[in-house]
């Protein structure tokens, strides 16, 4: 067996662009049984590829999420009737309700057809395949983790979010603590004056405990070896500012049709550039290295590649069907999108298994 | 390698806590700084790496050097590579999650090689023990290895220095013994320089080479353990028996006492004269507890545990953290989870009256007390507690306050008061309610021998007047002086419970220092000995 694929966690960042892809792919394609195999894909893989850490639990609650998303989906384009072309199948009548006339652009109730209902569920689950591709480069992917692949720059962020996700569930545990500690004095435990009981004790624990953090990492060096100057904060500064200016700028040329496309690309590329500089002035002045970086070896290339090919074959447009809810047929599973898409599982099974922990 | 010269130290607008401090602290010395709550202990610890004034604020005077570096000129994270400080309550001081992480963390922020990182937390795991649960995340750890784990995390950017402030103070007997034997190792191995405070004396007076006594006034007294525990005010139990016994030098250690305690025990009669404290404890049953389960989700924390309190009986309930102990005082009180089992308190099930009605029948101070305080001033505390008690004339939770720590002013704010303070503060509001049955937990937590001595009192008084009393505690001394009968809970259920003397003398980790020396003779208390006492002719 090649070291590469020993047990071990892939780099997040892999599985990220890999989620996206699939994403993006999902985004392009209005097939549903292309749809259902990129569930499928993703199921599969979280399956096979998660580790036991909390967050790669979190799967299914994205599943739940994208159920409740294709049924409200349903619901409202069945109680708001966006109207009937004739010819349709008239399913059932909900009993309409009159709007008065400033209201006049919106129906509720009347007929609702099989063309609608199916339209409908189209589109909630197309939304529901991104949502869980999002909701498997989570799981799949250590949160913390990704972020100290931030660059230099941005490493105080990271950390901020860091410390933030340790410390919510602190907080809950500190509120908990109080409202029963609260109960023995007899006290209430709702209404505005137990929140203040409540509050203020909880508050006191978070500010002690998060001046303590903040001793304990000013003691262990945090921030210690900075070399920036003020001049160089100005120009990251505004290296960074005119940089997202630019981007703006290109994004907008690029999407807006009136406007020539070399001038989109253009302040897209400057833009870029700029903010690449700024990020690169910022980052030079954090030095610090990190444990055991996480490798990215040719499974991780794989990973990425795989998810990529997906996108850009269905981007090409062979997986739209523009139909739609237009025929009543069965739809058909056009060959090259589906090969692309399993040719992204492929690839998501190619990376590594996920580390063993030994029993505790 | 840490020089003080001249130091003092001031907060704004008081009388400066540190003043004239002239010492010097050589490599691989083990420091123990000992002094009443709010002497300075802190202070000074916290001035070794700049902490103090950098990150709290105060006025330095003279200069404190570690290394050749002044503080004064460097803040605290320059010192990272130097002094590695590790806190009370370790949990607050982690950064990352799981414990290879977080031993990385300083090293990160130095910008180490990556192999020299990977090497030095190699090492730095087996030096501690901790290599079997490297991947582990922090919080599922025990305390005592979480502890563990931060003394580590201190350790991997190779300072010379390490400053621990109570490391101990929140652990059983036996993960106390574990941090105080890894701390002793980097000692003698690496010839680290450490700092201790602590409150506890009779667990780490004997590893000391110096003592730091702070008496309170911004002096430091500095000396040979055993000179300066000869006069001493605050003792472990060890050297009052050295002093009694008038034995040269004096022991700091069990093994050093029994080695002189030979002809002690031959001298003092076979039965103590007098009981390990006075009892109050009648034969009148008030709490009744039988096959009490807890649950907390997956996790059995009581299983099935009976238990009886007489009116006037003490009882201390020990065993190691995570035993089940809290959750069985909750359950008791009848706030917390009961998924099984029977509880009458006075005849009434807690777990069916009104909260009002239940802490009458049954008061806790939980391990935070501090939960329990939310108002701005000392006297609002005591006027809100009358009013949860349902009493018309204002004044009884004084008279309490008062009869338990006397001297606390109305205008102080609750969270400014000491450790010993807030739990006397706490304490007078749970008992204006007059509850048959309090419970405690973890009490002594950070509390000094002052404090500690009043809390004895407080108890005592309350089982003379019928009060019967329940103290969760790993404090073995402390419940030496109080408890009539001693409850052990192992994995959540009551493995042994029996007469103080009894239990206590049975197994060697709950044993208090005096019945460690004198065994098998079944004494408890200095008190015991000093009156079997016969001074030899």
């Amino acid at each position: 067996m090649r070291k590469a694929r020993l047990p071990r966690a892939l780099h997040p960042v892999a599985w990220w662009l890999w989620a996206v892809a699939l994403a993006t792919a999902a985004g392009r394609t209005g097939n549903p049984l292309l749809l259902l195999l990129i569930f499928g894909v993703l199921g599969v893989t979280v399956t096979l590829r998660r580790t036991d850490a909390p967050w790669a639990r979190a799967f299914r609650y994205y599943l739940t999420a994208a159920l409740v998303i294709i049924v409200i989906r349903v619901v409202f384009r069945s109680v708001f009737a966006t109207g009937t072309a004739p010819g349709d199948h008239i399913l059932f009548r909900l009993p309409h309700v009159p709007t008065p006339a400033w209201y006049a652009g919106i129906q509720l109730g009347g007929p609702v057809s099989l063309e609608a209902v199916l339209s409908a569920a189209l589109d909630g689950l197309r939304l529901a395949c991104l949502l869980c591709c999002v909701g498997a480069a989570n799981s799949l992917a250590n949160p913390k983790r990704a972020l100290r692949v931030l660059p230099g720059a941005l490493y105080e962020l990271g950390v901020a979010v860091t410390v933030a996700l340790s410390v919510a569930p602190q907080l809950v545990e500190s509120v908990q603590r109080v409202v029963r500690a609260r109960r023995l004095r007899a006290g209430r435990t709702s209404g505005l004056r137990a929140l203040r009981a409540i509050a203020i004790p909880v508050l006191h624990d978070a500010l002690d405990r998060s001046l303590r953090l903040a001793a304990a990492m000013d003691s262990r060096g945090y921030g210690g070896t900075g070399t920036a100057t003020a001049s160089s904060r100005r120009w990251t500064g505004l290296l960074l500012l005119t940089g997202l200016a630019g981007l703006c700028v290109g994004v907008y040329g690029l999407l807006d049709v009136t406007v020539p496309h070399a001038v989109g690309l253009a302040g897209f590329a400057a833009g870029a550039l700029l903010c690449a500089g700024g990020l690169y002035l910022g980052g030079r002045r954090v030095s610090r290295t990190s444990y055991r970086p996480d490798p990215w070896q040719w499974p991780e290339w794989t990973v990425a590649a795989g998810g990529l090919c997906a996108a850009v074959v269905l981007a090409a447009g062979s997986g739209y069907d523009p139909t739609g809810g237009g025929a009543l047929r069965w739809p058909t599973l056009p060959l090259v999108p589906a090969l692309a898409v399993l040719l992204a599982a492929a690839a998501a099974l190619a990376s590594p298994p996920p580390p063993v922990r030994s029993a505790p | 390698m840490i020089r003080f010269e001249r130091a003092g130290l001031a907060y704004d607008g008081s009388e400066p806590v540190l003043h004239d401090v002239e010492l010097s602290i050589g490599e691989g010395e083990l420091c123990l700084v000992v002094g009443a709550t709010g002497t300075g202990k802190s202070t000074l610890l916290g001035a070794i790496n700049g902490l103090v004034p950098h990150f709290t604020g105060g006025t330095l005077t003279g200069r404190v050097t570690v290394a050749g570096r002044d503080t004064a000129h460097h803040p605290p994270r320059e010192y990272a590579d130097l002094v590695g400080v590790v806190g009370q309550d370790p949990v607050a001081g982690f950064v990352t999650d799981t414990v290879e992480e977080e031993l990385a963390y300083g090293m990160e922020q130095l910008a180490l090689d990556p192999a020299v990182m990977r090497t030095r937390v190699e090492e730095t795991l087996d030096l501690l023990g901790l290599a079997g649960l490297r991947h582990r995340g922090l919080h599922e750890l025990s305390g005592g290895q979480q502890q563990r784990v931060a003394i580590a995390a201190a350790l991997t950017t190779h300072p010379r220095v390490l400053v621990l402030d109570e490391p101990t103070s929140a652990l059983d007997p036996t993960g106390a013994e574990d941090v105080l034997a890894a701390i002793v190792r980097l000692v003698h191995d690496l010839g680290i320089t450490v700092v201790l405070a602590e409150h506890r004396l009779e667990r780490v007076l004997q590893y000391a080479d110096r003592l730091l006594h702070l008496p309170g006034d911004g002096t430091v007294h500095d000396g040979d353990p055993a000179t300066l525990m000869a006069a001493a005010t605050v003792a472990p139990p060890v050297v009052h028996l050295g002093r009694l016994a008038g034995w040269t030098p004096l022991p700091l250690s069990v093994r050093d006492a029994r080695r002189h305690g030979s002809g002690l025990r031959t001298r003092l009669p076979e039965q103590p004269r007098t009981p390990h404290h006075d009892s109050h404890a009648t034969t009148a049953p008030v709490l009744t507890a039988e096959d009490v389960i807890v649950r907390h989700g997956p996790v059995v924390a009581v299983r099935g545990a009976s238990l009886t309190l007489h009116a006037g009986e003490v009882v201390a309930l020990m065993g190691r953290n995570g035993s089940g102990k809290s959750s069985l005082l909750w359950a008791l009180q009848g706030t917390g989870r009961r998924d099984g089992g029977r509880i009458r308190v006075r005849g009434t099930d807690p777990k069916t009256v009104t909260a009002a009605a239940a802490r009458r029948l049954c008061g806790l101070v939980p391990q935070t007390a501090t939960d329990l305080l939310y108002l701005d001033t000392v006297a609002a505390e005591l006027a809100q507690a009358d009013r949860d008690a349902g009493r018309a004339t204002a004044g009884r939770a004084r008279a309490i306050l008062d009869a338990v720590a006397p001297g606390i002013a109305d205008d102080h704010h609750p969270r400014d008061l000491s450790a010993g303070q807030q739990l006397a503060l706490v304490l007078a509001v749970q008992l204006t309610a007059d509850p048959g049955v309090l419970l405690l937990d973890e009490p002594t937590r950070g509390l000094d021998y002052h404090a500690k001595d009043g809390l004895r009192h407080t108890v005592a008084a309350l089982a003379a007047t019928g009060t019967a009393v329940i103290v969760a505690t790993h404090d073995v001394e402390f419940a030496t002086t109080i408890a009539d009968r001693v409850v052990v809970m192992a994995e959540g259920e009551i493995v042994a419970d029996g007469p103080a003397p009894a239990v206590l003398t049975a197994s060697p980790s709950f044993a208090p220092q005096i019945a460690k020396i004198l065994a098998p003779l079944p004494y408890l208390t200095l008190d015991q000995v000093r009156a079997a006492w016969t001074p030899a002719s």
